[in-house]
C-alpha cells in the first residue's frame, strides 16, 4: 500500500517503511524478527501520539485537507444502509461537489448532504475539488425541504475549500444560492445535523451547516477565509508566501475545531483515531455515527416549532461585541 | 469570503476630506473627470453615470426625509474575540479606522421616513474597513431586521461591502447566518425587505442578507458578485468579460429587479411602499 505523508510525518513515515522491508525480509525466512518489528511499531506509536498530540493549526489544515482523507461518500458507505442518491436542482444541472440523499443510520432514516471532493485526478475534477456551484446548494436545499415534509431528520458533512469563483456560478447566482440556504436552513421544522469532516471552507461551507447540532473531526477546520487567502490579503506578496505565511495566517484565524468548541460555535469534537481519520476510517465512522445518533435522540424531543427557535437563538447570539450605554 | 481587496487608490475621498488634485478617475469608464463636476452631480460620473462610493452620512442625506432619522444601536463597538494580530493589531486597525471615517463601525442603523414612510435601515460605509461585516455589523442588521417586524415598517438595506471580516475569524462567518436568519424572520412576519446595493458588494454580504431581498436593487455601474474579479482570473485562468459583475450584468442574469439612479432612489422606494404597504 502506498501511504500519503505529510512533511511534519516524515519520522513516522521513515519507521513504517523500515517496518515494512523488515516484514518483507522475514516473510517466508527462518528468522523471526517479530520482537524486533514490535519493537518498531511501538516506537512509531510513540512518535505517532507524540506528533499529534501537539499539531499546530497548519498542520491541522494539512491534515483536514489529506489526500487520503475518508470524503463523504465514504462515510455514507460506511455508517448508512439503503443509501440512495438524488440528482439535480430541477433548474439547471446537478453538481457532482456534492452528493445528497436518502439512506439509514442504525435503522433511522435520514436525508443525508454534504460536499464530495475527489480521489485521483480525474474524480478531483469531476468533483471539481469539492466547491459547489449554485446548483449544488440548491439540489441541497431541494433535499432539505423533502427531509422537512416527510419528517426526517438532515444529516450534512462539510468539506469544502469554499463556494466555486467562477463566472458560471456568478452568472447563476451563486451568492444567491448560499444566502437562501442560510435562511431556509434557519427555518427548517425538521432537525439539522452537521460534521465538519475535513475542510469548512468559508460560507460554501456554512451553507451546508445552519445545524442544531455542529460537530467537527479532531483534525478538521473551519473558517472565513483559508490560511492561503488570508495570508495573501495580510503580506501581500501573493507569489512567494510560503509555509511561514500560512502557517502564521492559520494560527490567526483560529480555525481548530479546539478552538471553535472554545468559542462555544460547535457542540463537541469527534475523535479520531490516532494518525488521523485516513489512518482509520472505520473508526472514525464508527465514532461519527454514535455521535449522530446522541445527538438524534436528543433533538427527536423537541417539537419543530421549538426546534426552529432554539436554533435561531443559537445563531442569533453569536457575536463579539460591546455595548456602552450612556 | 474577505477576497474583495481594495486595489486602487484613486476612488471618492479619503478621510472624509477633498483628496489632492482636481481631478478623479472614474472606475466606470476610466476618464479622467474634473472632481467639482461629479461632487456637483451626487458623485456620478457625468460620462458614464458610475456611481462614484459615498459615506453612509451621505447617503442618509439623500434618501431619507430630512430630519427623521433617529440613529439606533450606535454605541456597539466591535472587540477583538481572536486577538488578532497582522501588520498591526485589529484593536488598533479599529482605532484608526474610527478616526479616519468618523463612525464607531461599518454600517449605520435607524428609523427614518422616506417620504412619510416609516422604515428601519441599515447603510453600510465601505470607507470602514472597506464595509466587512463582523460581529457589530452582524448584529445592527439582526436588531433592524427585528425592529422592523416589531414596529411592521419596511426594512431598508444598503449595502458596500467587501465581505465577512477576516480579522474576526468564524464568529464573522457566523454573522451571515445570524443575519440571513433574521430575514427569514421579517419575511414570516410579512414584512417588506428592499436591498440596495452599491458598489462594490462581496461575499459574505451578496452571500447573506443583502441578497435577500423582496426587491434587489442596483446603484449603476456597481461591481456585485460572490468571489472578487481578481479570485475568479486566478481561478480560472482567463481575462473577464468587460461587464462582468456590473449591475447591468446582474440585471440581464436576472438576480436583480432594477439598475436605479442615486437621483431617483427615494422616488422610487416611496412608489413601491405605494404599492406594496
Amino acid at each position: 500500500m502506498i501511504r500519503y505523508y505529510l512533511e511534519f510525518e516524515r519520522p513516522i513515515e521513515e519507521l513504517e517503511v523500515k517496518i515494512d522491508e523488515l516484514k518483507r525480509i522475514s516473510d517466508g525466512k527462518d528468522i523471526d524478527i517479530s520482537s524486533e518489528i514490535k519493537k518498531l511499531e511501538k516506537k512509531v506509536r510513540d512518535i505517532r501520539s507524540e506528533i499529534f498530540s501537539s499539531l499546530t493549526p497548519w498542520q491541522k489544515t494539512l491534515i483536514a485537507r489529506h489526500p487520503d482523507r475518508p470524503y463523504t461518500f465514504d462515510y455514507i458507505n460506511m455508517i448508512t444502509s439503503d443509501f440512495i442518491e438524488m440528482h439535480g436542482d430541477r433548474r439547471y444541472s446537478d453538481d457532482p461537489a456534492i452528493v445528497a440523499g436518502i439512506g439509514k443510520i442504525q435503522d433511522m432514516p435520514v436525508i443525508i448532504a454534504g460536499h464530495q471532493k475527489g480521489r485521483g485526478t480525474k474524480e478531483r475534477i469531476y468533483r471539481n475539488f469539492g466547491q459547489p456551484h449554485p446548483e449544488g446548494y440548491r439540489k441541497t436545499l431541494r433535499v432539505m425541504k423533502l427531509a422537512e415534509r416527510f419528517k426526517r431528520p438532515v444529516i450534512t458533512f462539510i468539506d469544502t475549500p469554499g463556494a466555486y469563483p467562477g463566472i458560471g456560478a456568478e452568472e447563476r447566482g451563486q451568492a444567491e444560492a448560499i444566502a437562501v440556504n442560510l435562511m431556509e436552513m434557519s427555518k427548517l421544522r425538521t432537525p439539522i445535523i452537521s460534521i465538519v469532516i475535513g475542510e469548512g471552507g468559508s460560507g460554501g461551507a456554512l451553507a451546508l451547516s445552519v445545524a442544531d447540532r455542529l460537530f467537527m473531526l479532531e483534525h478538521s477546520c473551519y473558517s472565513v477565509i483559508s490560511p492561503e487567502g488570508c495570508a495573501a490579503i495580510l503580506w501581500k506578496k501573493e507569489n512567494d508566501l510560503g509555509t511561514d505565511d500560512f502557517s502564521r495566517a492559520a494560527d490567526a484565524l483560529k480555525l481548530t475545531a479546539q478552538d471553535l468548541l472554545a468559542y462555544k460555535i460547535i457542540d463537541g469534537i469527534i475523535p479520531e483515531p490516532l494518525g488521523g481519520a485516513h489512518r482509520d476510517p472505520e473508526g472514525t465512522a464508527k465514532n461519527i455515527s454514535e455521535h449522530i445518533v446522541a445527538a438524534f435522540e436528543e433533538l427527536k424531543t423537541k417539537t419543530p416549532g421549538k426546534l426552529v427557535e432554539e436554533r435561531y437563538k443559537r445563531f442569533r447570539k453569536i457575536g463579539s461585541f460591546i455595548e456602552e450605554t450612556e | 469570503m474577505a477576497w474583495f481587496k481594495k486595489t486602487k487608490e484613486i476612488r471618492t475621498d479619503k478621510k472624509g476630506k477633498t483628496p489632492e488634485g482636481l481631478w478623479v478617475k472614474c472606475d466606470g469608464c476610466k476618464e479622467i473627470i474634473y472632481k467639482k463636476e461629479i461632487e456637483k452631480n451626487l458623485k456620478i460620473c457625468p460620462k458614464c453615470n458610475y456611481h462614484f462610493r459615498i459615506s453612509a452620512r451621505e447617503r442618509l442625506k439623500l434618501l431619507v426625509d430630512e430630519g427623521s432619522f433617529v440613529e439606533i444601536d450606535e454605541n456597539l463597538s466591535s472587540v477583538d474575540p481572536l486577538h488578532f494580530k497582522d501588520s498591526i493589531s485589529y484593536k488598533d486597525r479599529l482605532k484608526e479606522n474610527q478616526k479616519k471615517s468618523g463612525l464607531k463601525e461599518a454600517v449605520v442603523s435607524g428609523d427614518a421616513l422616506i417620504k412619510g414612510y416609516p422604515v428601519s435601515l441599515i447603510i453600510m460605509d465601505f470607507s470602514f474597513m472597506g464595509g466587512s461585516m463582523g460581529s457589530v455589523v452582524g448584529e445592527k442588521v439582526s436588531r433592524a431586521a427585528e425592529r422592523s417586524i416589531e414596529k411592521k415598517q419596511p426594512f431598508i438595506s444598503i449595502a458596500s461591502s467587501g465581505g465577512a471580516r477576516m480579522q474576526e475569524g468564524i464568529f464573522s462567518l457566523m454573522q451571515m447566518a445570524k443575519a440571513s436568519a433574521s430575514i427569514g424572520r421579517l419575511k414570516d412576519n410579512g414584512i417588506l425587505y428592499i436591498s440596495i446595493l452599491c458598489d462594490p458588494t462581496f461575499g459574505g454580504v451578496t452571500a447573506s442578507f443583502a441578497s435577500l431581498g423582496d426587491i434587489i436593487i442596483a446603484e449603476p455601474k456597481s461591481l456585485i458578485g460572490f468571489a472578487g474579479p481578481r479570485v475568479i482570473e486566478q481561478t480560472i485562468k482567463q481575462p473577464l468579460p468587460d461587464d462582468f459583475q456590473r449591475a447591468d450584468f446582474l440585471l440581464e442574469h436576472g438576480l436583480i429587479d432594477m439598475v436605479v439612479d442615486r437621483k431617483i432612489l427615494k422616488e422610487t422606494l416611496a412608489k413601491i411602499f405605494e404599492l406594496l404597504i
